[in-house]
């Protein structure tokens, strides 16, 4: 495994900038997650690092050493993608052992049963060896395509939104074995998603990309707790964070149109205008809460309760853990976690804190 | 608006069965999903309703008048499948007008629906806009309020929010919900999306293999799953479903851990259980509690971020994995030992050979 490292990397496909001079270090060993939405680059990064794209400025670095010269087969990388390619008419063995057997490669047989053996065990496929992948479920073909990365032991795992085509519940129990598989193994691994809980659970860090630029490099905590942009701060957590017009008045930080206003934090040198971002779970609802609403909507979910709630002309979404004995039309009052409030500038950018 | 009542309404294609004799009724006034994965017979279920597909056997009534073989148009209802598309050459106020304009309403009749819907949706000011023009949430209430200008006995939905991108998807799903809570139209909701259901349903119907699994409100079927398939496929992650042996008052799990019945269940699983003690144990996530003290201990497999908490994923035993909601500080390394307890008033049980839940005995009537 290897550190990888894109050094202000653009890619243009006729006048579309796809990346626009991206630099990133993907660490040995490290779980690196691309976030963004459709469109963002994130696959056009993959690429490039595979060599299958060849980037118009900017270099790709494997361990010190510049691969720009290298073809992709050199550059011995490992693809997952989206759709499972794998060989029909082939077993499942057949399939995991092909990229050992490569003119390439040539590697004996009884190592290809070591490692086809040990691929298997991990991925839990162990029972499907003789199978023709044909026969096989979605989940179980995306097990073989990750195995058949996994025998090589190559530099970095590329995956490209490997988990995307899974049902929510196959969704859910491979984003955890993969992530078990690639601490244990230690391997470097650069994961593409739109899928911000795959980000966030799954990564040790994250970049936030869009539009072929990368807006925050962190780990999931930061990205979380720090956003640096309102866009970010909107593509992470669900419901999604409450982000509202608000401006400095006597003192005083005074939500637009509604009766929530609280004094200025400490030490903090604030523009005028801004936005205040106020997670769900950071609205609390009791007797003791200093703002007045009316509940208007709840959504329950077992596990918590979305409530929705008017005060003023705005709505705040407040998430409450369990079941929440409010009925519509309720009037509750509820308090704002001073110390997580995030402030923006009127430009989107985090306001110094 | 009317009640819904189907009965031993049933669905062959060839001699396999979309749906086994199915009985329902669904109230005036209530926002019914239909939960399921795909092929599980729901959206079978609800075209039988709107008569796109005619049944193979039973009866649907609305209200008195049964409707069993009346043609879609005849039992006035509106179908409503993905929101997006508007006439891109027409107006909003067009656009929602268009429907009822097809049923041949009067012109103050149309406008005074048309403004009263888009005074709920907030998008009066928008109305002389084209589609074009709109935001991209703007443009969802607008398909939305056109999809729900009329007032006919029955919504039908199905999936409606498929297609949108995650940012609209919950905020339509609010509209929608806030709108029913307007409107009081019964409605019937298609989804294979068990977040969607919880959120939004009155009740919610799981299907699974052509059968209904449990009809009850959200938070019955989340804390009250009728079956292992309800109580796996409600909740993200589903329920912890992990067999054990039960013997003189303690549960025996593989991996060495052992639990302490509560009390209340103690002779409900003397009695239901076969001579061996199997049975299958569920908790919700949120159940368990990390403690020194637990008497549960299992190896620590993965911990995960999930924003505002942790999810610890646990190995009891060999494949046997627990997860734990937890606090978003919480994080060990993969191997450690992690001891937890279940919440005594939060567990479940299950027969392992039925799947069905078991009742507690002082609940029997």
């Amino acid at each position: 495994m290897s550190n990888i490292r894109l050094e202000k990397v653009t890619k243009r496909f006729k006048d579309i900038t796809a990346l626009n001079d991206i630099s990133l270090s993907i660490k040995d060993g490290e779980f690196f997650v691309l976030l963004g939405p459709t469109g963002a680059g994130k696959t056009t990064t993959l690429r490039v690092i595979a060599g299958l794209e060849r980037q118009d400025a900017g270099s790709v670095i494997f361990d010190d050493t510049p691969v720009d010269k290298l073809m992709p087969a050199e550059r011995d990388t490992a693809f997952v993608f989206q759709q499972y390619s794998l060989y029909p008419n082939m077993s499942v063995y057949d399939n995991l052992a092909f990229p050992l057997r490569s003119p390439m490669r040539q590697t004996p047989e009884p190592e290809i049963r070591t490692r086809v053996t040990e691929a298997a065990e991990k991925l839990r496929i162990t029972h499907l060896l003789q199978r023709k992948t044909a026969k096989l479920s979605g989940g179980e073909m995306q097990r073989v395509s990750i195995g058949r990365a996994i025998v090589r032991k190559p530099r970095i795992f590329l995956m490209d939104e490997p988990l995307s085509n899974l049902d929510a519940k196959l969704r859910e129990s491979l984003r955890v074995e993969l992530k078990h598989l690639q601490k244990t193994q230690n391997s470097t691994t650069l994961f593409v998603t739109h899928d911000q809980i795959e980000a966030l659970t799954m990564a040790d860090r994250i970049a936030v990309l869009d539009d072929g630029e990368i807006l925050q490099v962190g780990t999931p905590h930061d990205i979380y707790d720090r956003p640096a942009t309102t866009v970010v701060a909107q593509l992470v957590g669900t419901p999604r964070i409450n982000l509202l017009d608000a401006h400095i008045e006597d003192g005083a930080l005074r939500v637009k149109n509604s009766t929530v206003q609280m004094p200025l934090p400490n030490g903090n040198t604030m523009p005028e205008t801004l936005l205040l971002g106020i997670r769900p779970e950071d609205i609390r609802l009791g007797q003791g809460g200093e703002f007045a609403g009316k509940v208007i909507l709840t959504e329950p979910l077992g596990v918590e309760t979305i409530v929705h709630i008017r005060a003023g002309e705005q709505i705040f979404l407040s998430s409450v853990p369990g079941t929440a004995p409010y009925g519509v039309d309720t009037d509750i009052h509820f308090d704002v976690a001073r110390d997580r409030l995030h402030f923006f500038r009127p430009d989107g950018v985090r306001a110094l804190s | 608006m009317a009640t819904i009542h189907l009965n031993q309404v049933e669905k062959k294609f060839g001699d396999q069965f979309a749906v086994k004799p199915l009985d329902m009724t669904i109230h005036d006034g209530e926002f019914i999903v239909l939960l399921g994965p795909s092929g599980c017979g729901k959206t079978t279920t609800l075209r039988m309703i709107s008569g796109l597909e005619a049944v193979t056997s039973g009866q649907i009534l609305f209200g008195e008048r049964d409707v069993t073989w009346l043609h879609p148009s005849e039992r006035d209802i509106a179908f409503v499948f993905q929101f997006f598309a508007l006439y891109s050459h027409l107006t909003a106020r067009e656009n929602i007008a268009f429907p009822l304009q097809a049923q041949g309403e009067s012109r103050d009749m149309v406008k005074k629906r048309v403004n009263e819907v888009a005074k709920m949706l907030n998008i009066e000011h928008v109305l002389n806009s084209r589609p074009g023009s709109l935001s991209g949430g703007d443009q969802q209430r607008v398909a939305l309020a056109r999809a729900l200008v009329r007032r006919p006995a029955a919504f039908l939905m199905d999936e409606p929010l498929g297609a949108l991108d995650a940012e609209f998807r919950d905020t339509m799903r609010a509209e929608i919900k806030r709108l029913h809570i307007d409107q009081h139209a019964t409605t019937v909701y298609v989804t294979h999306d068990q977040i969607e259901a919880m959120a939004m349903g009155d009740r919610i119907v799981v299907m699974s293999n052509a059968v209904v699994q449990q009809a009850a409100t959200p938070t019955d079927v989340y804390h009250n799953p009728a079956n292992i398939f309800v109580a796996r496929f409600i909740g993200s992650p589903g329920m912890n479903l992990i067999p054990a042996r039960y013997q003189g008052g303690v549960l025996y799990f593989d991996g060495g851990s052992v639990y302490t019945v509560p009390d209340d269940w103690k002779s409900t699983l003397a009695a239901d259980l076969g001579s061996d003690g199997r049975v299958i144990v569920g908790f919700r996530p949120e159940a368990a509690q990390v403690s020194s003290e637990g008497q549960l201990v299992a190896k620590t497999y993965a911990n995960d971020l999930h924003g505002g908490y942790t999810m610890l994923h646990l190995e009891l035993d060999k494949d046997q994995i627990v997860h734990i909601r937890t606090n978003r500080e919480t994080s060990y390394n993969i191997g450690d030992l992690v001891h937890f307890d279940v919440n005594p008033t939060m567990v479940r049980f299950f027969h392992p050979e039925t799947e069905m839940a078991l009742t507690k005995r002082d609940n029997r009537s």
